[in-house]
């Protein structure tokens, strides 16, 4: 078994408008998998369907060869898949070490515990602690999340989804809004983070995604067009006209 | 490591627990009449009620108009436990009798609690009210449960003295308070420290981001619930024991609305806010109630200016301070801050005097227009209280204008003076 998530003709509408307009999409165990498209392609509600955060129209998505149709994001957490958000989303009102604290807890199976002292699970504690070292924030330990520099509450959302040691991740637009060295620290983070594990993100800088992905998929109008190696993709005709030209010209 | 950088708020910590704890028990030693003895009863039993319902407002981000519910069941179980007893229908030691309120209050917050913790903000507090609504209803309808009107008594003496405590006396009554009120409040504060007790919060600040880390936020809600309605049952059991007698005021909305009052007031985002606000709510009202009609009139512009200008509560004021006292800024406030306190008292009888006149004259003035106010006596049919006691008013409310105004620039050149020297 080495498919980690599957779409099987994946349909989603709002009303009489359909966003998602049947995609099939399979990604290997271990590959960095980038979604391009041009915007109101529907890759974001793409990734909203296969956390669960919206309930799809139609098709059928595996996780691990298992089916995570129609169930709450929380259980597909709990299945190994964690996702980041393209507007910041993490604890504002906490520190940067509990927000991490609080995304490993269940992992490490204290579920609903009210019976142990945070303080003293030092399994929950030494990985925070960890998280915060691999993204840079250690020294921000107990600054409060929402004071954080647009950077660095990127760096933290990544490190919220990632500290729960989930298989594969999903991180929207990791980039979008950093300057241009701010983009190279955030790859190098991503690429770190990634290791061993699925990656799908979707990316508007075509430098990121032509740097991190293994494979590319190009969505237009709530459809794969392509799906292929980066370089491939590159000279793809459809890929042209559809998307990057317009980038190109602009 | 983690633990080592929290070393010295432990000492901190310490001596707030420690202070507490010692203040409850020399408090009646001090003040032997026995109206404070009831006073520091009620406080006590209060104090479990309003950090049971901070579990909700201040940690879980949960405004509920119900609370009374858990307490007042968790108090008619108490009772027809205690009556029991006496009958001689199974054996249970009267010191742990709350247990059986607590029992009671878990009880039903698991079963009210499901229904109510399935959606969170505006939705919750108004099932939370209708359940309030409901439960009261149920209260006058089910007589031989809750006795109707009329209530139901107990008597808490009974069994053999144990070491010569028969709970016959207040005071052994107050002790017996003043020891679950420690328990409730270490648990209750051990609570914020477990895992559960993180994720409430995390639930209460970005229920969308505690789902993508794995939490169903129905289920945090719910046994953050169920477990604030086990402490609510004890302070209901609590209550029991010391009324001996639990009547459908107990599960009413005054009393939940009373309880969001004092939380309020104290501060909902910290521990020990709840606690602060119980001992004003109480203090205004059976203090401030012995002493005049207008005391529910006070109460509610308390917590007007509270919500207007310290919506953090007494807490956030008390804690704002401590900044200042590691600069060693103090300084620069006391003399403002007498200046506010000078001209404070001054609006207050200003206040005081317009409202009671005026009490005074809608409700006594045809029989007994004489009345007394600070030393003085006079008629409230003469203009000349009422010209005075505005006067004051006025006059008040204008100086008072004055030394905020000093108070908030000297907290001005505070806050740039502190910002300078961290940069």
């Amino acid at each position: 078994m080495s498919t980690a998530i599957e779409l099987k003709g994946v349909t989603k509408s709002f009303g009489n408008t359909a966003i998602i307009r049947g995609v099939d999409l399979a990604v290997a165990r271990g590959e960095r998998h980038a979604i391009i498209g041009p915007n109101g392609a529907g890759k974001s509600t793409l990734f909203n369907l296969i956390s669960g955060r919206y309930p799809v129209s139609g098709g059928d998505i595996l996780l691990n060869g298992e089916s995570v149709t129609g169930l709450k994001p929380f259980e597909i957490n709990r299945r190994g898949l964690s996702r980041s958000f393209q507007v910041t989303n993490i604890f504002q009102r906490m520190s940067v070490f509990e927000n991490i604290r609080c995304a490993v807890l269940w992992s490490l199976g204290y579920k609903y515990s009210f019976w142990h002292r945070l303080g003293g699970l030092k399994d929950a504690n030494l990985r925070a602690e960890e998280v915060m070292e691999s993204i840079g924030l250690k020294r921000r330990r107990d600054t409060l999340a929402g004071v954080l520099s647009y950077a660095e509450q990127r760096a933290l959302e990544i490190g919220v989804t990632i500290a729960g040691g989930a298989g594969v991740i999903l991180l929207d637009e990791p980039t979008a809004g950093m300057s241009r060295s701010e983009t190279a620290d955030a790859v190098e983070l991503i690429r770190k983070v990634s290791q061993g594990k699925t990656l799908i993100m979707v990316e508007h800088d075509m430098g990121v995604v032509f740097d991190l992905a293994d494979r590319i998929s190009v969505l237009v109008y709530g459809e794969i067009i392509a799906c292929d190696a980066p370089q491939n993709i590159r000279g793809n005709q459809a890929v042209q006209e559809a998307y990057l030209g317009t980038e190109a010209a602009a | 490591m983690a633990t080592l950088k929290y070393r010295p708020l432990n000492l901190g910590r310490w001596i707030v627990w420690g202070g507490t704890a010692l203040v409850m028990i020399v408090l009646p030693l001090m003040f032997t009449e026995g109206f404070t003895l009831t006073l520091l009863s009620q406080i006590g039993v209060g104090i479990i009620f309003a950090l049971s319902y901070n579990m909700l407002l201040g940690q879980g981000g949960m405004l509920s108009f119900g609370h009374a519910v858990y307490s007042g069941l968790g108090a008619y179980f108490t009772v027809h436990a205690l009556n029991l007893i006496s009958k001689g229908a199974f054996y249970f030691p009267v010191t742990l009798t709350p247990l059986i309120g607590g029992l009671a209050g878990t009880v039903f917050g698991v079963v009210f609690g499901y229904v109510t913790t399935k959606k969170s903000g505006t939705t919750f507090a108004m099932i939370s009210l209708g359940i309030g609504e409901m439960v009261f209803a149920c209260s006058l309808m089910f007589a031989d449960f809750f006795g109707g009107e009329a209530g139901i008594s107990t008597n808490r003496v009974i069994g053999k003295a144990f070491l010569g405590i028969t709970y016959g006396p207040s005071i052994q009554v107050y002790y017996l308070i003043v020891g679950w009120v420690l328990v409730c409040m270490a648990a209750m504060f051990a609570w914020t420290q477990t895992p559960l007790g993180r994720m409430a919060n995390a639930v209460r600040d970005n229920p969308e981001r505690a789902e993508f880390v794995g939490y169903d936020t129905h289920m945090v809600r719910f046994l953050t619930l169920v477990l604030s309605g086990f402490f609510a049952g004890i302070a209901g059991g609590l209550s029991c024991i010391n009324y001996e007698i639990v009547t459908a005021e107990n599960v009413g909305a005054v009393r939940s609305g009373g309880v969001l009052l004092a939380t309020f007031i104290g501060g909902a985002g910290f521990f020990f806010g709840p606690v602060i606000g119980t001992i004003v709510f109480f203090t205004m009202v059976t203090a401030v109630g012995a002493i005049t009609q207008a005391w529910l009139f006070y109460l509610g512009i308390l917590f007007l200016i509270m919500v207007l200008y310290a919506p953090g509560g007494f807490a956030s004021l008390i804690l704002m301070h401590v900044p200042v006292l590691k600069a060693r800024l103090m300084r620069r406030l006391w003399l403002p801050y007498a200046a506010a306190l000078a001209t404070g008292l001054v609006l207050l009888a200003g206040l005081v005097s317009v409202v009671e006149i005026t009490y005074h004259y809608s409700l006594e003035a045809s029989t007994a227009p004489a009345m007394a106010l600070f030393g003085f006596e006079f008629n409230v049919t003469d203009a000349m209280p009422w010209a005075v006691a505005t006067g004051l008013f006025a006059g008040g409310f204008i100086i008072s204008r004055f030394a905020w105004s000093a108070v908030g620039r000297a907290w001005d050149d505070i806050i740039h003076v502190m910002q300078k020297q961290s940069p």
